[in-house]
């Protein structure tokens, strides 16, 4: 039905003038979720009861004439990293398969705060490794723009099931570059905040200091609407900022006159795509028209970002996963003679091989003897990147580049070797080296008709500016 | 290259058991992958302070008040193996 | 060679490395309970069970206990510190690391004085403590076929006290924990109980031939569960390194495990390849800077440390070893601290304390504050007898019993009679009557026998119910013996 393909602005006009209710609008979902998930493979698991109980609370205050906060009756799907209570937690893994949440995620307690039903658990790459959502342990993601090719990852599932209209907007989680990357091959607005802006309580560990939690949506306006709704200080998380979450939707029609902006140099040269270079060369006419300046910047230590990733997020992975052992909770092996046995045999049933991967890239950095050599140096390196980026921003406000070199590529092309994979992430992962917020906002199609996202760095607790110009850019190109 | 040898202690470490043909594997992927990481050698970082943290604040700490949120039927009602309300374990060695 | 022989040559190095228990509220890294002996895996939370998601909050509480026993054991509270964590894999290590803290410490440098000398000490640092274990189907570890797991006890805080391998023997070993536990509990921070485990010792033990410079090999012994446990252990390992020395051999560095019930240390080698602990730092916690201002109110904080309670005891007239006696009880000392407020005399109030008081507390297996005396009601009967209301001896009677029922000493002394007789008249009633009752003995004290006459005081003494006054006794019946 139409209203599923509405932004979240949209059908909250449509439930509070009573043109739907929200138990329809929810049920409505779950009948596209029936009829095109399978193909799609959005969804790990669905939270029906959960999710219509919501609505029907949200009726009732719309009912009353209550005040209903932006996103309430809007329905979400919630990456499968990120625990709700009574629900299955998977990070798509076998190792977590029949796992059930004992708690909320902090996120979660804050949708179901703002009354928005949590429709189900999105599918994604094992424990957010992965750039194409080929890495679940159960069941692949298909881009709906094309079931070919991928929909990017590792929140591959969040972005597909809005695309798909399965879900209104999703939350995804973003350490290199997961929420950006599939908003981009899914031709959707994903949105990762600064560093600490969000809690990372319940949100199930892949890189400690670089995963941050971020909105999916059809509409600028709806990611600035479910970041406010989910932004703010946690006691919980010792990273999280104790600052003022400014109000991003006020500032969001400003517009960019005045606005300096930076075009990355060394993400528009080779290997990008014609089309997505013709894309981008496009929304920076179209921003110099609407008044922003544009300048070129270097950024020659951006090259190093893949390395120092690579390093930095397994070795912290390496350690986040040494807790599923098959002691407390999660899988574990039939076959164990002894403890020794039971660890190995449960990890090596219930990772998956790209996991495995890692964590053995990530524990051989942090082993005796190469700790200097690799850890710390990417430690050091990921500091000049920073001091890069700083210095850009003394220049100019946002920083822009294509959120990926190419569009949704085909499934199965990049599996052979996983450096190709890496280097997917080569425009997204500097902003989670340097906690800086940034997005991907849709800006053209390619031949193929696959989807083109333009990134948008912003400077550290700046998500204004970021979402602004998203907002500026969307308006002239609709 | 990284050894077949290495890879095993890697795993020992990790406990992760690796069939013959995944340290293969492994030994040569790693080694890729470490090849490519060592290009953070061209760039001198003599003296420069690691970045352990996004955003640097200090003295994040909490008032020391008892507080429980889970009931330890909830806690345990994940594991793999319980008896009389201990987390059951094979043999140690 | 004999052991005399063995120490006439070598000598031991020994560094301890003590780990105390904090006596917070919370865990140091999650809100739940840290006390001990609940039922198993009650005292857990999502966070202490390392569940998918959660994340830990540094207690401040943790942080201030550190800083207080930094101050106490003289230490450097550098400017900055922060966590680390240290992975390995074992059943009641829920995450499979421990978040510690490596190479920024808390605490940095300090001493504790011993009765001969300063001992060093390196540095102390805060983690977390992991769950326990059961082993079931053997004694211990070795040979079991299951083991349970509780994790009540993961995440309570600990401060890590290493020292510098200043001590010589097991004597002085055995004194530095002593002195250490007393700080501790002096300044409120920790039980120090060795037996129930909220303080644990392991000991580093080297040997080197007397007059050597480099320090030999160390071997680290675990498992040491009293004082008894930490001097026979290190006898043991000087001995048994000594011998491997002799023979020519070389002492192996590892870690080795104490048995109480068969006198030795065996190795746990082949258990375990050395450890790659993989320290990095801790990214979920943010570092600490500690305000010199904050010190500064800590330290206005810091209660009177066991040293500093010796030395005034000193200053009020008891003996070193009396002050130490009572120092060694905590709750005594306290106690006493009070009783001293309400006026008693220091020494005789000591005695009290260290001999009627304690043989009490030792028999009864209990607490002086889980007795019924107040310190209130103890100063009074010190009172009764320093004024000579009452004896000496009654006195010590009445202590006991008012440890048991908690009766008021005046109303006690006045409801029984027991104030001292000092009516000359009665007395010599008495006096007479022990006369007239005992010819022989008179006519032998008068035919020279001098000593008798203590006989005849405690005969009359024994009469009045130890109540007569004794100097007054004694002169009643010196006079009426001369008759």
């Amino acid at each position: 039905m139409e209203l599923l393909k509405k932004t979240a602005a949209e059908q909250r006009k449509a439930l509070l003038s009573k043109e739907i209710s929200a138990v329809e609008l929810v049920s409505e979902t779950f009948k596209q979720i029936e009829n095109l998930d399978e193909k799609i493979g959005a969804y790990n698991s669905l939270t029906r009861e959960q999710a219509i109980e919501t609505a029907r609370k949200v009726d009732e205050k719309i009912a009353k004439g209550e005040q209903l906060p932006p996103m309430a009756g809007i329905p979400l799907a919630l990456k499968d990293n990120m625990n709700m209570i009574g629900s299955k937690t998977t990070a798509s893994s076998k190792i977590l398969e029949n796992f059930v949440s004992p708690y909320d995620a902090t996120v979660t307690k804050k949708l179901k705060e703002n009354l928005v039903p949590i429709v189900g658990k999105a599918n994604l790459d094992e424990f957010a490794m992965g750039s194409s959502n080929e890495n679940s342990a159960f069941k692949i993601v298909r881009n709906p723009h094309n079931l070919n090719k991928v929909p990017g990852g590792s929140s591959g599932g969040s972005a597909a099931s809005v695309a798909a209209y399965e879900a209104t907007v999703s939350l995804g989680s973003d350490t290199g570059g997961s929420i950006r990357l599939p908003a981009s091959f899914c031709g959707i607005n994903g949105f990762k905040p600064t560093y600490g802006r969000v809690s990372r309580y319940g949100l199930i560990a892949f890189a400690s200091s670089l995963d941050q939690i971020g909105p999916f949506g059809r509409s600028v306006e709806d990611i600035a609407n479910l970041y406010m709704a989910i932004a703010g200080w946690d006691e919980k998380d010792s990273t999280s900022l104790k600052l003022e979450v400014d109000n991003v939707t006020k500032t969001l029609k400003d517009g960019v006159g005045g606005l300096k902006i930076g075009v990355i140099k060394e993400l528009l040269g080779e290997g990008v795509n014609d089309d997505v270079r013709k894309s981008i060369e496009n929304a920076i006419e179209t921003y110099e028209k609407l008044g922003a300046t544009i300048k070129e910047i270097s950024l020659p230590l951006l090259k190093y970002s893949i390395g120092i990733y690579y390093i930095v997020a397994t070795a912290e992975a390496s350690s986040n996963l040494a807790r599923y052992d098959g002691v407390k909770y999660g899988y574990r092996t039939k076959d164990a003679q002894n403890l020794l046995e039971m660890y190995t045999k449960t990890r090596a049933e219930g990772f998956g091989d790209e996991v495995k991967r890692r964590i053995m890239l990530g524990t051989y950095a942090l082993s005796s003897g190469y700790y200097d050599a690799y850890y710390k140096k990417a430690q050091q390196l990921r500091r000049l990147v920073k001091n890069d980026f700083d210095k850009a921003f003394d220049d100019v406000d946002i920083l822009i580049s294509p959120t990926c070199p190419t569009t949704a590529f085909d499934i199965g092309s990049r599996n052979e070797d996983p450096l190709a994979m890496y280097l997917t992430d080569i425009a997204t992962i500097s902003a989670n080296l340097i906690g800086a917020p940034a997005l991907s906002t849709p800006c053209g199609f390619d031949s193929e008709k696959m989807p083109i996202g333009l990134q948008i760095i912003g400077k550290n607790l700046d998500e204004a500016t970021i979402l602004k110009a998203a907002y500026s850019l969307e308006q002239e190109l609709n | 290259m990284i050894e077949i040898k290495d890879v095993e202690h890697v795993a020992k470490l990790a406990r992760l058991e690796l069939s013959e043909e995944e340290k293969v594997k492994f030994s040569k992927q790693l080694g890729d992958i470490l090849k490519y990481v060592e290009q953070m050698n061209e760039v001198d970082t003599t003296g420069v302070e690691p970045m352990n943290h996004a955003m640097e604040f200090f003295n994040v700490m909490r008032e020391d008040i008892v507080k429980y949120d889970n009931t330890r039927e909830e806690l345990m009602a994940n594991a793999p193996d319980v008896e009389s309300d201990y987390f059951k374990v094979p043999k140690i060695n | 060679m004999s052991l005399e022989d063995m120490k006439e040559k070598y000598e031991m190095v020994i560094g301890l490395e003590v780990h105390a228990q904090l006596k917070t509220n919370t865990k140091i890294f999650a809100p739940d309970g840290a006390e001990f002996g609940r039922e198993p895996n009650t005292q857990t939370s999502a966070i202490t069970l390392g569940m998918p998601g959660v994340l830990p909050v540094l207690n401040k509480e943790a942080v201030r206990m550190g800083i207080l026993t930094g101050l106490a054991l003289n230490s450097q509270i550098p400017n900055r510190c922060k966590f680390d964590r240290k992975q390995y894999f074992y059943p009641d290590l829920p995450k499979g690391y421990q978040i510690s803290q490596f190479d920024e410490p808390i605490c940095v440098g300090g001493w504790v004085q011993i009765s001969n000398k300063k001992i060093g000490i390196t540095r102390a640092h805060l983690e977390e403590d992991a769950g326990k274990l059961v082993h079931a189907g053997a004694a211990g570890l070795y040979g079991s076929s299951y083991s349970l797991v509780d994790l009540n006890r993961a995440g309570t805080p600990l401060l890590e006290i290493v020292s510098e391998p200043d001590m010589r023997s097991s004597d002085e070993a055995r004194e530095y924990v002593e002195q250490l536990r007393n700080i501790l509990r002096y300044i409120g921070v920790c039980d120090g109980n060795l037996e129930e485990g909220s303080m644990r010792a392991d000991a580093n033990v080297s040997v080197r031939i007397k007059g050597q410079k480099e320090f030999g090999t160390r071997a680290e012994i675990k498992n040491v569960n009293s004082f008894r446990a930490l001097q026979r252990a290190i006898e043991y390992e000087f001995v048994r390194q000594t011998e491997i020395l002799e023979e020519g051999g070389e002492v192996v560095q590892e870690t080795r495990l104490w048995d109480d019930n068969s006198g030795t240390t065996s190795s746990m080698r082949g258990k375990e390849d050395a450890h790659d602990y993989r320290y990095f730092p801790e990214p979920d916690l943010m570092p600490l800077e500690i305000s010199r201002e904050w010190i500064e109110e800590i330290k206005k904080s810091m209660p009177e440390l066991p040293g500093q309670k010796i030395e005034r005891y000193m200053g009020l007239g008891l003996s070193e070893y009396d002050a130490n006696v009572l120092v060694n009880q905590m709750d005594t000392a306290l106690f006493f601290d009070e009783a001293l407020k309400l006026g008693v005399n220091p020494k005789v109030a000591s005695n009290f304390l260290s001999g009627e008081i304690a043989a009490y507390l030792k028999e009864e297996k209990t607490a002086i504050n889980d007795t019924k005396l107040s310190v209130q009601n103890f100063a009074k009967l010190l009172k009764l007898l320093d004024k000579g209301t009452i004896s000496n001896n009654i006195a010590k009677q009445l202590v006991v019993e008012i440890l048991k029922t908690g009766e008021d000493a005046a109303e006690l002394v006045e409801k029984k009679g027991l104030s001292v007789v000092s009516d000359t008249s009665a007395l010599e009633e008495v006096a007479r009557k022990i006369i007239e009752a005992n010819p022989e003995q008179v006519a032998a004290y008068k035919g020279g026998r001098d000593k008798l006459f203590g006989f005849f005081v405690g005969q009359a003494m024994k009469e009045t119910k130890g109540r007569a006054n004794p100097k007054l006794l004694n002169e009643i019946i010196k006079k009426e013996l001369e008759k």
